[in-house]
């Protein structure tokens, strides 16, 4: 028997949306199959039929040959199928080991010595390094999807589902994830990976089927396809994976950082002295290994965190002490890194996302009533400006949306703002090719219409392409500002990014 | 577009499990369920009088359960309607006793006084959560009981009558009743109340869905990191939306004390308080929700009586088909599951019927 798991014309429709249209993905014993697909292709709608959280309208599963229904997640473990969702399913509170064998078979206080026992075999099979007494809210990210893949094994899952993994992690624990999956598959696994990060594709997977707006294009063999290949046939044209850019002289100091002295939630030193200057007209890019300080930074300017000591003015004006929405008003807008916890309210519809910050002002409020036709008739504009797909257009709850159009949505409010700074935090995080490219290119207009655009990001190739200066940051400290043209060298910017100054290079 | 009736379909099969559960138990003890549900819903329903009496019962419910699903839907739990509803119901008493003014002027300081009195029974909580971080559940248990204190001591000592247990009646001039309401139902016990709590159902659902306040303490209940992020006062919508819950609650008392009953008990934190949770869950914390399953309480509330005048079964048979209702709008995600299945099931059986086609 060739295929592990088959899923043969499955339909699936939403009120207004037919995310999957007759697609057939096959699964071989012991691949790593990627599903490749721009933002609301219907990847995840897939999947989670898969692993029994949603009904398909008609279509069927096959597991080894024999069809099968999967009613709910209990189903689906049970044919021995695990997924990894992008948001993870753990009490922070519990040990590793009480996460994993919650909800599995047999009883929680006494098998508990020895589903430690198991959990440490598995661990040491695996190579996942885990400490199965170690409380879930003090592990990394990392960490925590380590023990997501845990729960799928000690649940024996034959097959295991990864929606975009990667998109959470550094570039060392993606490292790290790639050698988890080659064990996993060494062990007679079978693997579907979603990701957008065709890089991964190329160096993991064995066949890449493509979807576009729910249909399936093909399913190619990763080995013989180049990846501007596979952009174009998950996106239907040409992608340019360079960002165009013209020279621009810098204008005026819009925000000014100075001698920044911030805490972080540990109630430690997150900033020390941090001082930067964004002008008019430049895109200055944060570069850092995650957790040096740039959350915290973005978070001290946008008055989500307190300021210790130090000075952030926007044009001239100190705001250290105003409130979040006295800054906002002073001129910031923010693209959030984490747009489901910060940048949208998942239950309102997108009409009440899009004015968010706006809704106090006329015309979307009069004497404290709202103007639902102006809110709509603004949603509208936006939705096409930005080619936001919704299902319901304005009425869309934000949860509905699929990751690429939240973050546009966001990108969009935040734009029409009009504000003369503009934070943008992992802009791109779990976006198709497409999509970033889009990104990019808003960017780099703000830039070229005269905005201030701070833009900190973990991904160095996207500090690389659209900054002008980028400033390197480490423990808290500024290490380096650099001009970003020709004569510059990516390893020493990762050296710096690991704290060693320039003149300490050789 | 289509509608999502999961709230209603919830609440409903709340309902029907709860009424299935209490035929049930009706036939545990020996009684003819259709018999009971007859008279039960006769007892609500059969008269004018009847009938006004329901809502007279509902007026109270709609307020507290409009109480804590507006509070809900700011994120915050209260289970404090008992004692706002407690200080709103003394302060109006005290006014009502204690000055002479004209009808039409004394009734409108009443409302404004139970107003005030709920909203700083519910301001207070609101603080401490926004300040300190008490949690709400809480400080609104110790208010309850501060009400009732405070209640028992100031009745007690300053406003008796006859009895030592409760106020002296209110005069005509403070009552919410009013003879041609009285007439027209023939008799019944209904007031002006029904009137305050249907326009603060009207203002509620206004405030929720049309005013930048309601959008702010939505988007705070929805999810209090996005509406920080936005430039919303966090802990001023929570200290607002507890003390609108208060004043809601406050006028519960109005229309308790001076309209269903004319005085005030002492002793006795009044079980609408608590009721008004069962509301606001049954109707899914929306305004016209509590309007409807207050008025449904009403009805078993009413109808109890009369089941039990008229055959075997205790009235007790409709507190537990109340208290089951109660209890599976509380698990009301078990509902849901069953919907969600049983919808799967169809689909699936679309799917297989649409599979033979093929
Ligand atoms: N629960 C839902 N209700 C309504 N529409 C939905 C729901 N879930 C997904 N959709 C819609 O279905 C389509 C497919 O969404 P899906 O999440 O599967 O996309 P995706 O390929 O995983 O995208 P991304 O790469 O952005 O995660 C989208 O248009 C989305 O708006
Ligand atoms: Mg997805």
């Amino acid at each position: 028997m060739e295929y592990i798991v088959e899923m043969l014309n499955i339909r699936k429709e939403f009120p207004g949306v037919l995310a999957n249209d007759n697609v057939t993905v096959q699964l071989k014993q012991g691949e790593i199959l990627a599903l490749l697909g721009e933002n609301g292709a219907g990847k995840s709608t897939l999947m989670s039929i898969l692993f029994g959280l949603y009904h398909m309208d008609r279509g069927s599963i096959r597991i080894r040959g024999e069809n099968v229904t999967i009613n709910n997640p209990n189903d689906a473990n049970n044919l021995g199928i695990g997924m990894v969702h992008q948001h993870f399913q753990l009490v922070e509170t519990f040990t590793v080991t009480e996460n994993i064998i919650m909800g599995a078979e047999g009883r929680f206080l006494l098998d508990r010595k020895k589903a430690g026992e198991k959990i440490k075999a598995l661990s040491v099979q695996y190579g996942l390094n885990i400490d199965p007494d170690e409380i879930i809210e003090d592990i990394s990210v990392g960490m925590q999807q380590r023990v997501e893949i845990l729960k799928m094994l000690y649940r024996n899952a034959e097959v295991l589902i990864f929606d975009e993994p990667t998109a959470v992690l550094t570039p060392q624990e993606v490292h790290e994830l790639m050698q988890i999956m080659r064990n996993l598959i060494t062990e007679g696994k079978s693997i579907i990976l979603i990701t957008h990060k065709l890089k991964e594709i190329k160096e993991i997977a064995d066949r890449c089927t493509v979807i576009r707006r729910g249909r399936v294009i093909g399913t190619v063999d990763v080995k013989t396809t180049s990846q501007q290949q596979m952009a174009t046939m998950m996106v239907g044209r040409e992608i340019s994976f360079t960002v165009d850019k013209e020279d621009r002289k810098a204008g005026d100091v819009v925000l000014s950082v100075q001698n920044l002295n911030v805490l972080n939630n540990r109630k430690t030193p997150a900033l020390k002295d941090f001082s930067l200057d964004v002008r008019r007209g430049e895109i200055m890019g944060v570069a850092g290994v995650e957790g040096n300080g740039q959350t915290e930074l973005v978070e001290a300017i946008t008055g989500l965190r307190k300021v210790d000591s130090g000075r952030i003015e926007i044009n001239g004006r100190e705001i250290s002490r105003y409130s979040v929405r006295g800054r906002n008003e002073a001129g910031i807008a923010h693209i959030p890194q984490d747009r489901q916890r910060l940048g949208l309210i998942m239950d309102y519809n997108l009409g009440e996302n899009f004015v968010l910050k706006s809704y106090y002002h006329k015309p979307y409020s009069k004497y404290g009533i709202l103007k639902k036709e102006a809110i709509d008739k603004h949603a509208e504009k936006l939705i096409s400006d930005f080619d936001v797909r919704a299902g319901n257009g304005v009425k869309s709850p934000a949860k509905a949306l699929s990751g690429g159009n939240q973050q546009k949505a966001i990108l969009g409010r935040e734009i029409d703002l009009d504000t003369d700074l503009l934070i943008a935090v992992q802009p791109t995080r779990g976006l198709d090719v497409g999509a970033i490219e889009y990104i990019h290119k808003r960017l780099i207009e703000q830039r070229d219409s005269g905005k201030a655009v701070l833009l900190v990001s973990l991904e160095l190739d996207e500090i690389m392409d659209l900054s002008d200066r980028i400033a390197v940051i480490n423990s808290g400290e500024l290490i380096d500002l650099i001009t970003n043209d020709s004569n510059i060298d990516e390893n020493d910017i990762g050296l710096m990014m690991a704290g060693v100054k320039r003149g300490e290079q050789q | 577009m289509k509608r999502d009736y999961t709230g209603i379909v919830k609440s409903l099969g709340a309902v029907f499990l709860g009424l299935l559960a209490g035929a049930i138990l009706m036939i545990a003890i020996g009684a003819n369920p259709l018999k009971g549900y007859f008279y039960l819903f006769q007892g609500g329903l059969k008269s004018i009088e009847r009938i006004g009496n329901v809502f007279a019962i509902a007026t109270t419910l709609i307020l507290t359960g409009l109480s804590v699903a507006f509070a809900f839907r700011t994120g915050l739990f209260n289970i404090g309607a008992a004692g706002q509803m407690l200080i709103g119901g003394l302060c109006a008493t005290v006014i009502g006793l204690s000055v002479e003014l004209p009808r039409l002027v004394l009734l409108p300081v009443m409302f404004l006084a139970a107003l005030i009195g709920g909203a700083v029974w519910g301001v207070i909580p609101g603080f401490l959560k926004a300040r300190f971080n008490v949690h709400e559940v809480v400080a609104t248990i110790m208010m309850n009981w501060i009400a009732y204190w405070v209640v028992y001591y100031t009745i007690r000592n300053y406003f008796t009558a006859g009895l030592e247990t409760e106020s002296a009646s209110m005069p005509a001039a403070g009552q919410l009743r009013v003879s041609w309401l009285s007439q027209l139902l023939s008799g019944s016990y209904l007031n002006l109340g029904i009137v305050i709590s249907i326009l603060c159902v009207i203002v509620i659902k206004f405030i929720l869905d049309r005013t930048t306040l309601g959008y702010e303490l939505k988007a705070v209940g929805f999810n209090r990191h996005a509406a920080k992020y936005a430039g919303i006062k966090v802990n001023r919508s929570i200290i607002l939306s507890m003390m609108i819950a208060g004043g809601l609650a406050g006028l519960a008392g109005l229309t308790y004390y001076t309209g269903y009953s004319v005085n005030i008990q002492i002793g006795i934190l009044p079980s609408q308080g608590f009721d008004g949770i069962a509301v606001a869950l049954l109707g899914a914390t929306s305004p016209w929700g509590v309007f409807f399953s207050a008025t449904f309480f009403g009805i078993l509330h009413a109808g109890k009586g009369f089941m039990n005048a008229n055959t075997s079964i205790p009235p007790q048979i409709s507190d537990s088909i109340i208290a089951i209702i109660i209890y599976f709008t509380a698990t009301s995600l078990f509902i849901e599951k069953l919907y969600k299945k049983l919808r799967g099931r169809r689909a699936d059986r679309k799917q297989i019927k649409a599979g033979g086609d093929e």
